[in-house]
């Protein structure tokens, strides 16, 4: 181990985020799901600050309040609101059982981290092991998506997945542009209002936003 | 090599004397955090004087075993207390202090009390033996795969060698530490029957299960079995502060940090156990077949922490 | 300094239709704004002709004739469109299936849809492009769901997430890009810009490449509609208004594979290999054979024609993936005749169903007798993407597969087959559409359906005879690909 402590602070993050990815693929209230959200935005913002710190990239500075504007505060606040607003705070979800959900999920970790391996051994940040972890972090988002059957965790998981991205964009390569990474960021926060939009017309049209209802358009 | 000698006594009484009080001071944290007057902190001492003092009943049908498995469920707690390095690293019963052996002195007490418990053929003895078992073999995967976390850090099993590794050499911190450090509280509590697993002050027949299997216990057995219960706790707690948080424990044969080890060492199994009585505050005891999917969870933990580790810390 | 009219008219159309959508005049408006955007591309594209590829002065904006066709079709279509919804959203608002409200975000969404179609065919930089692609798809999402029927919002909420994860991914493609590109180009907006891409693209990292491929195939190909990745398609096409169905279909899966294109040509020059391009024929040949099949199964008729485009999409998939000239040269052609042709399907689709009142094909019958020109208009609009020639569509596919028979045999039977099956499922379903009986009255009055019959006209044209400054420009763009 010859990283420095701020790195190793990252890479402590990083086992954090994938830790988070974890619990949210096992949580099972939606406002606990929230709340997991918002802590996974806030290491992600700190280790993308950590790493603009300690790397002299001012332009992750940006990103870092960015994550921190959007993703810790904006979001999670409006996702709170929704919840109250459609009264679906208490909702539990029934979904594929955890253990086997765990059990894919260790799968894909595995399958991650070796796809990550020969990419990080090129990557000349400081941060690259990370990869590994990022690329974890969307697959499991991923596999949230899929195992989940109300409309806000899959929203979540969508995001969550995005954050993944990030990650894996802040620990390969310090980020993208940030003209990139603004418009991102602006879809993201434009895809969420539409959301929250759309889930009002769910809930005025089945009464509910469990997508179960919505399985009308099968393949005939 | 007397002076080992003498330390190594003296951390073992030191185990005996100071496991009542952990019980006792998380009892107090307990009732603090849940607004209940709070009980003596040397209640556990005056519960043990009473039992010692008290005539022994045994059932009719109770075989030699039943009456012999207390001695052996304290005598496996004592020498576990005793080879998990506490105050001084490499003490003379250091080489006993495998990670492997200590799961296994954990599984062979565990044995004796469920054999005990099945001894007299009542419904709660099997039914909580069954639980216990069940719980058991779900924990000591999860259990011994937080261990390899650490030893692959440490190249070694044991555990002198890990508290040597992460305590006095270079400072690093190790991410895959994260997930075993959860893995272990998850594990712990199931061991130790704790809140959410077990809950230690319940005689309620559906949920109990660490409970059910010493209700026909009285007196001195009684007392040892109790007195075994807070050393595995403060087992599990000295564990977790070698693994986790080991800075503090004096370095073999330093012995002018010995009161500062000691004080570490208060230190953090006062933090421990208000920490423990917090989660247990803020925690429900979940039902019973939620017990796997918990266990489950930590030993997926405790895999992800090695993955981890082969990731981040090559 | 056209390049910033073709994007700016469609965005401040966008602004001022939020404000003022729901008047009485914001379809002439709307489609004021598109025949603006047309004239501009249409500028735009005489320029590129006359003087060859443009990087504007910020290296924001590159455009070479291969992008620039794009440009001028999504315009022409996205102009043609908007005269068809001007009658047509009239329409379904008397039949009272959409408020004034909702007009008015159709019509900014509208506008801003194009905008972000046109900012991703003409943008330098992959990143934006990534961000413009998915700025295309938030603004149809609610477009999808314009109706407000249980299965138009299942299906917007289909389109939104199977588009948001595959868009994701291609994100992830892109990162990986910018990773291989930052090593040679340096950190910073430089790595990003296709434009320097290009110029090394020999020398970025082959592995690292390979995976940005397979990440950016499969985000992009989501929305193109590969197999297996169509599952929103057909929802989004039925269940939203038809002028939407009409730009999903002949535009926004162009611009999906474009973006494909372009990172195909950056990865053969790295890699030096055909990977991606046997991944584009895989994916698009599987694509061509399950939607033929699935063509046969379905019974709503916009249903139909979204599988028509998921196996059209397929083939031009599997032609850009084969590579080299001719095989370039059909699949732009392809590309080409499949929007003009399947917007002019839905157009004349829409009315069919709204005078019907259903989409479900059993119960339309007879059209020839109640309005001969909606029967016209579908029946030569269904040969015409059925590749029946002399529509300009035979041309295209006759390219890709004498191409094909050339060059991978194995791959013929696959396409013939499909291409037949696709031949019987839609031509039985269009002609008792057309010509059965029925009893409902003759129609009143005449629909509008010029856009129907210039689109049909110029791919009956270009089937006939294409002009050569067209082919020319075409065999420009056809090597700017490579093989």
């Amino acid at each position: 181990m010859s990283l420095t402590y701020h790195l190793q602070v990252v890479n402590l993050l990083a086992a954090i985020l994938l830790l988070i990815a974890f619990a949210m693929l096992s949580q099972r209230r939606i406002v606990g799901l929230i709340t997991l959200f918002a802590w996974q935005g806030a290491a992600l913002a700190t280790s993308t600050a950590i790493v603009a710190w300690s790397t002299g990239q001012h332009h992750l500075y940006y990103s870092a309040a960015l994550t921190l504007a959007l993703k810790v505060v904006a979001m999670p606040w409006f996702f709170f609101r929704l919840v109250r607003q459609l009264e679906v705070d208490r909702e539990v979800e029934t979904m594929l059982n955890i253990p086997t959900n765990m059990l894919i999920g260790i799968v894909l970790v595995i399958f991650a981290f070796n796809l990550a391996l020969p990419i990080s051994q090129m990557a000349g940040t400081v941060t690259r092991s990370t990869l590994g972890i990022a690329l974890a972090s969307v697959l499991l988002a991923f596999l949230m998506m899929i195992a989940r059957r109300k409309a806000i965790p899959q929203v979540i998981g969508f995001l969550a997945m995005e954050n993944g991205l990030f990650f894996a964009a802040t620990s390969a390569t310090y980020g993208m542009p940030l003209v990139v990474e603004l418009g991102v960021a602006l879809d993201v926060l434009v895809g969420v209002f539409v959301l929250g939009i759309f889930f009002f017309h769910i809930r005025e049209t089945f009464d509910s936003l469990d997508l179960a209802h919505m399985e009308k358009l099968k393949e005939h | 090599m007397t002076a080992g000698i003498v330390l190594q006594v003296a951390q073992t009484l030191l185990a005996l004397l100071l496991a009542p009080l952990l019980i006792g001071w998380v009892n107090i944290c307990r009732a603090w955090l849940q607004g209940r007057s709070a009980p003596p902190l040397l209640q556990p001492y005056y519960s043990l004087r009473k039992l010692f003092h008290k005539d022994a009943t045994l059932a009719h049908e109770a075989s030699p075993l039943f009456r012999f498995a207390p001695y052996m469920i304290f005598a496996c707690m004592v020498l576990a207390a005793a080879i998990v390095p506490s105050l001084v690293n490499d003490l003379p019963f250091s080489p006993a202090a495998d990670v492997i052996a200590l799961v296994g002195l954990f599984a062979l007490a565990r044995v004796f009390q469920a054999l005990a418990a099945m001894d007299i053929g009542t419904a709660f003895g099997s039914l909580g033996a069954r639980r216990e078992m069940l719980i058991a073999f779900l924990a000591e995967p999860a259990l011994l795969m937080v261990f390899f976390t650490a030893s692959l850090i440490s190249q070694s099993t044991e555990l002198p060698h890990i508290v040597e590794r992460l305590a006095h050499q270079e400072f690093a911190i190790y991410p895959s530490l994260a997930f075993a450090a959860v893995a272990f509280w998850m594990v712990s509590t199931a061991e130790n029957a704790r809140v959410p697993v077990d809950n230690p002050t319940t005689h309620l027949e559906l949920t109990m299960i660490h409970e059910a299997m010493i209700l026909e216990y009285s007196a001195r057995h009684l007392a040892l079995i109790e007195w075994a219960v807070a050393l595995k706790l403060y087992t599990y707690s000295v564990l977790g502060i070698a693994l986790f948080l080991p800075w503090g424990i004096a370095a073999a044969g330093d012995y002018t940090s010995l009161p500062l080890a000691l004080a570490a060492l208060v230190v953090k199994l006062l933090l421990g156990g208000a920490a423990l009585a917090l989660l247990e505050t803020i925690n429900a005891k979940m039902r019973l077949f939620r017990a796997p999917e918990f266990l489950g969870t930590a030993f997926l933990l405790g895999v992800l922490g090695m993955l981890t580790h082969f990731l981040l810390e090559p | 300094m056209e390049i910033y009219w073709v994007i700016g008219i469609p965005f401040v159309g966008g602004a001022l239709l939020a404000l003022w959508g729901n008047r009485a005049h914001a379809p002439e408006v709307n489609a004021a704004f598109s025949l603006a955007t047309f004239i501009a591309a249409a500028v735009l594209t005489a320029r590129i002709i006359a003087d060859g590829p443009i990087v504007t002065p910020n290296e924001w904006f590159f455009i070479d004739p291969f992008n620039v066709f794009l440009v001028t079709l999504t315009a022409f279509v996205a102009f043609t469109t908007a005269l068809f919804s001007r009658p047509y959203m009239r329409i379904e608002a008397e039949h009272g299936r959409v408020t004034a409200p909702r007009l008015r975000l159709y019509h900014a969404s509208y506008q801003v849809f194009i905008g972000m179609m046109l900012l991703a065919l003409t943008t330098n930089n992959l990143g934006i492009l990534w961000v413009s692609m998915e700025g295309a798809t938030l603004a149809t999402v609610l477009l999808v769901s314009l109706y407000r029927t249980p299965s138009s919002i299942e299906a917007a909420w289909k389109y939104f997430i199977l588009c948001g994860v595959g868009i994701a991914l291609a994100l992830f493609g892109t990162i990986l890009l910018y990773f291989a590109a930052e090593k040679v180009l340096g950190a910073g907006g430089t790595a990003l810009l296709w434009t320097h891409l290009n110029g090394v693209k020999g020398e970025l990292e082959p592995v690292v490449l390979q995976l940005a491929f397979v990440f950016l195939l499969v985000g992009y190909g989501t929305k193109v509609g590969l197999v297996p990745l169509h599952n929103w398609l057909p929802d989004a096409h039925a269940e939203g208004p038809t002028p939407i169905s009409a730009v999903l279909s002949g535009l926004l899966l162009n611009v999906a594979l474009y973006a494909v294109v372009r990172s195909k040509v950056l990865v053969d020059g790295a890699l030096g290999t055909t990977l991606a391009g046997n991944l584009m024929m895989g994916f698009g040949l599987l694509s061509v054979v399950v939607a033929a099949f699935l063509l046969k199964r379905q019974t709503d008729i916009k249903r139909m024609f979204a599988y028509s485009s998921i196996e059209h999409m397929g083939l031009i998939t599997f032609a850009f993936g084969m590579g080299g000239m001719v095989a370039n040269f059909a699949g732009m052609l392809h590309m080409t005749m499949h929007s003009l042709t399947k917007s002019a399907i839905f157009f004349a689709v829409g009315h069919a169903t709204q005078k019907a009142g259903t989409q479900v094909m059993d119960d339309i019958r007879g059209l020839i007798k109640t309005n001969p020109t909606i029967g016209w208009g579908l029946m030569l609009g269904a040969i015409a993407i059925l590749g029946v020639p002399p529509f300009g569509v035979f041309a295209s596919e006759f390219l890709i597969i004498t191409t094909a028979m050339h060059e991978h045999p194995w791959a013929t039977p696959f396409l013939l087959t499909a291409l037949g099956v696709a031949f019987a499922a839609i031509f039985g379903r269009v002609q008792p559409m057309v010509f059965g009986e029925t009893e409902l009255p003759r129609l009143p009055h005449q629909p509008a359906l010029a856009p129907v019959f210039i689109h049909l006209a110029l791919v009956l044209l270009m089937g006939l005879f294409i002009p050569p400054y067209l082919a020319d420009w075409y065999r420009q763009a056809a090597s700017l690909l490579g093989g």
